[in-house]
């Protein structure tokens, strides 16, 4: 059936919307990668970099969709609505967290907003995606599930595996790959970080499956628009999978394992005076990071720059609200470990030999 | 030589230098190896011994554990890291249905000496994908041999001999260990034989059997214990499979009493084999029921509070030492009732 989301670039209203929900995501992760200094918060992952895949692409979903996220989820859950306190609190292991403080950073859920789960496990939510699609070619529901996956993931058979069958049964299922590795795939195998896969372009692992594929700069809100739009359409008019390789350059802070804000907190005025940038990271900033793109991009779509920093002071404040809420949260009663491992409280107590408090 | 002490995670990198370097067939396979892996127990591999020898690979588990199996059959002494052992659950087809029987389904006819080196446990609030205790899956597969360490010079020598074994040797590496320190030994009198359970504390009252980062919990719970008058003796199993049941039950019959303390969740797990083994050969000497502690039958929760909770602490197994010791000895009340 026909599908009313336009093709094409994002309407100029929506820039300034679209800014905020990149800001926050970023005022998020600075304000964690802080926290991470003081508080045992232990290995996460952050999405600086990437914001202009996740919230454009997103932001087109509607209710009912499903994303499945991985160890880089926080982006994903904050461009679809997920509270930040819930989620701050998640990644410390409190009682308010949006899963009750036992699933931490790597697995961030909420239904509610589209995320059943989001999984660690390189590649394992790929099938999964494609089973949900699949129960909603079943059951007559004209909804899309979304595999949110990085390059590496396509060096897992589960890949391979989970394409075949999107394939063969034209399931409403869209691959967005994240390629944060660009450059990478060109250098010697082995480089660190790097993907380390025999193919140049990554999309064309896609086309032997029939899968339309799409190679787009992934730090081009616009360009991660339109594909996304086309992508969806194609899903909601059961013409089958769609795959999207969007392509950013890493960001300087998530060279190594663990994610450090080298290149400090970003400036909304580096969009309007590319001068105030500081090396040694300037060209990571002025060529590469989405936010300054947007900042830009709203600019020249008419917004003030009092407007910009007045959205940023906002996502500012409301992140730094939440590492409060989060820091002063409970944690979690120690029954809380052996509830929900089944349905059924009974059968819960049988296998566990204890009754949880409710 | 003499022993120097150092961490864990270095003792298993001199473990690997030292046989990569008296054996050119040795190469080492995994995910960032040549960067050191998220611990570093790789570190510096690579500019010692080159690129060919110490490889990255994919985020291919399965494929990487085939390429070591076909690599070990054709001559190759393969050391593959599976970055945590969660996501050995990939491979297991590879490591189950071939490396483990290769050399029974062929009549003896092929050898797969294939070392994978698994970083296991809970620490440091990984969540429930990057800190299962899975040793009682690989320990039930005929054809593999599993070991743990506890201390820097059993990583060592462990690592060692299992690099040498004929065949396919599953080492866990609890990472909560890694940076803890010990002498180690370096050479070959160094190496520890792969099922050498080990009595790492003499005692009279009770056996405690442990492994991994429970022995040095175990050996905290006899510090407890002893304050209390109670001379507990700690077991560190080392190998898993094959197991060295013939020091457990000696000690087990000079004590009478036997605890069972590992991280992994009790159901199923290898404490109940080890209670087994004492109940069907060591039970005259039994005073009491044999106790097992063990994490509770759940994932492994984020929270630092429930993830700590979830790992037995010292406490948990010295009280259940005192309850093996609380129980009226079976053959006094006998006699008693006999009277
Ligand atoms: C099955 C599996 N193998 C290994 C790991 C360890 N690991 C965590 S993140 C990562 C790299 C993932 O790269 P990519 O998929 O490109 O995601 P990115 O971190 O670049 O967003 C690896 C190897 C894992 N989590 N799961
Ligand atoms: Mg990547």
């Amino acid at each position: 059936m026909p599908s009313t989301v336009p093709s094409g670039a994002l309407p100029a209203p929506q820039r300034l919307p679209q800014l905020r929900t990149m800001l926050r995501i970023r005022r998020f992760e600075e304000a964690l990668i802080d926290l991470a200094q003081a508080h045992d918060v232990g290995h996460f992952h952050v999405y600086i970099g990437q914001e202009a895949t996740g919230v454009p692409a997103l932001a087109l979903l509607e209710d009912g969709d499903v994303a499945y996220s991985t160890h880089r989820n926080h982006g994903h859950l904050l461009a679809r609505g997920v509270d930040p306190n819930a989620m701050l609190a998640e990644i410390l292991g409190r009682a308010t967290g949006t899963n009750g403080g036992k699933g931490g950073t790597l697995h961030l859920a909420s239904p509610a907003h589209g995320f059943p789960t989001t999984s660690a496990s390189v590649g394992g939510p790929l099938p999964i995606a494609v089973g949900s699609a699949f129960a909603f070619r079943e059951l007559g529901r004209d909804r899309v599930s979304v595999a949110l996956f990085g390059d590496g993931a396509l060096e897992e058979g589960a890949w391979h595996e989970a394409a075949n069958i999107a394939a063969l049964r034209q399931l409403p299922v869209v691959f967005l790959c994240e390629n944060n590795s660009v450059g990478a795939v060109t250098q010697q195998a082995g480089d660190y970080p790097s993907s380390t896969l025999a193919v140049g372009t990554l999309a064309d692992l896609a086309r032997p499956f029939g899968i339309p594929a799409a190679v787009i700069d992934g730090s081009d809100s616009d360009a991660v628009h339109a594909a996304m739009s086309d992508a969806l359409v194609r899903a909601r008019s059961g013409d089958g999978p769609s795959f999207i390789e969007a392509r950013t350059v890493r960001w300087p802070g998530n060279q190594g394992i663990w994610a450090e804000l080298v290149t400090g907190r970003v400036q909304v005025h580096y969009g309007w005076d590319a001068a105030t940038i500081p090396d040694p990271h300037r060209a990571w900033f002025a060529e590469h990071d989405p936010v300054v793109r947007a900042v830009r991009e709203a600019l020249a779509a008419g917004a003030g720059r009092d407007a910009i920093a007045a959205i940023d002071a906002d996502a500012t404040r409301e992140m730094a609200a939440a590492v409060a809420f989060a820091l002063a949260s409970p944690w979690p009663d120690a029954d809380e470990a052996f509830a929900n491992l089944y349905a059924d409280p009974r059968v819960n107590a049988l296998a566990t030999g204890r009754r949880a408090a409710k | 030589m003499t022993a120097t002490e150092i961490r864990m995670v270095d003792a298993i990198r001199e473990a690997m230098r030292a046989e990569l370097a008296a054996d050119p067939s040795v190469v080492l396979l995994g995910e960032d190896v040549s960067v050191g892996g998220p611990f570093g127990a790789t570190k510096g591999l690579q500019d010692e011994f080159g690129a060919a020898r110490i490889r990255d690979t994919p985020i291919s588990e399965a494929a990487v554990m085939g390429l070591a199996v076909g690599a070990a059959a054709a001559g190759l002494r393969p050391i593959v890291e599976i970055m945590f052992m969660d996501f050995a659950t990939l491979a297991l087809d590879q490591l189950v249905n071939h490396a483990a029987k290769l050399r029974y389904m062929s009549g003896g006819q092929l050898s797969i000496p294939l070392t994978v080196r698994m970083q296991a446990g809970a620490s440091g609030a990984f969540g429930a994908h990057h800190s299962q205790s899975l040793e009682a899956w690989l320990a039930h597969v005929p054809g593999l041999k599993v070991v743990a360490a506890s201390t820097p010079a059993d990583a060592y020598g462990l690592l060692r001999a299992a690099i040498r074994d004929p065949d396919p040797v599953v080492v866990i590496e609890h990472r909560a260990l890694y940076w803890g320190r010990g002498p180690v030994e370096t050479g070959e009198a160094a190496i520890v034989p792969l099922a050498s359970a080990v009595v790492r504390r003499p005692g009279i009252d009770a056996t405690i059997v442990s492994w991994s980062r429970m022995t040095v919990t175990a050996l905290a719970a006899a510090d407890l214990l002893a304050a209390e008058g109670i001379q507990a003796e700690v077991i560190d199993l080392r190998g898993l499979q094959p197991m060295d049941t013939a020091t457990v039950l000696a000690s087990v019959r000079r004590t009478g009493r036997a605890v069972v303390a590992h991280e992994a969740v009790g159901f199923g797990g290898l404490g109940a084999e080890v209670a087994a083994r004492i109940g069907e050969d060591a039970f005259d000497a039994l005073r009491a029921p044999v106790e097992r502690v063990a994490a509770p039958f759940t994932p492994v929760p984020a929270a630092p509070d429930l993830e700590r909770a979830f790992v037995p602490d010292a406490a948990a197994i010295a009280a259940a030492v005192r309850r093996t010791l609380a129980r009226p000895d079976p053959r006094r009340r006998s006699l008693e009732e006999g009277r």
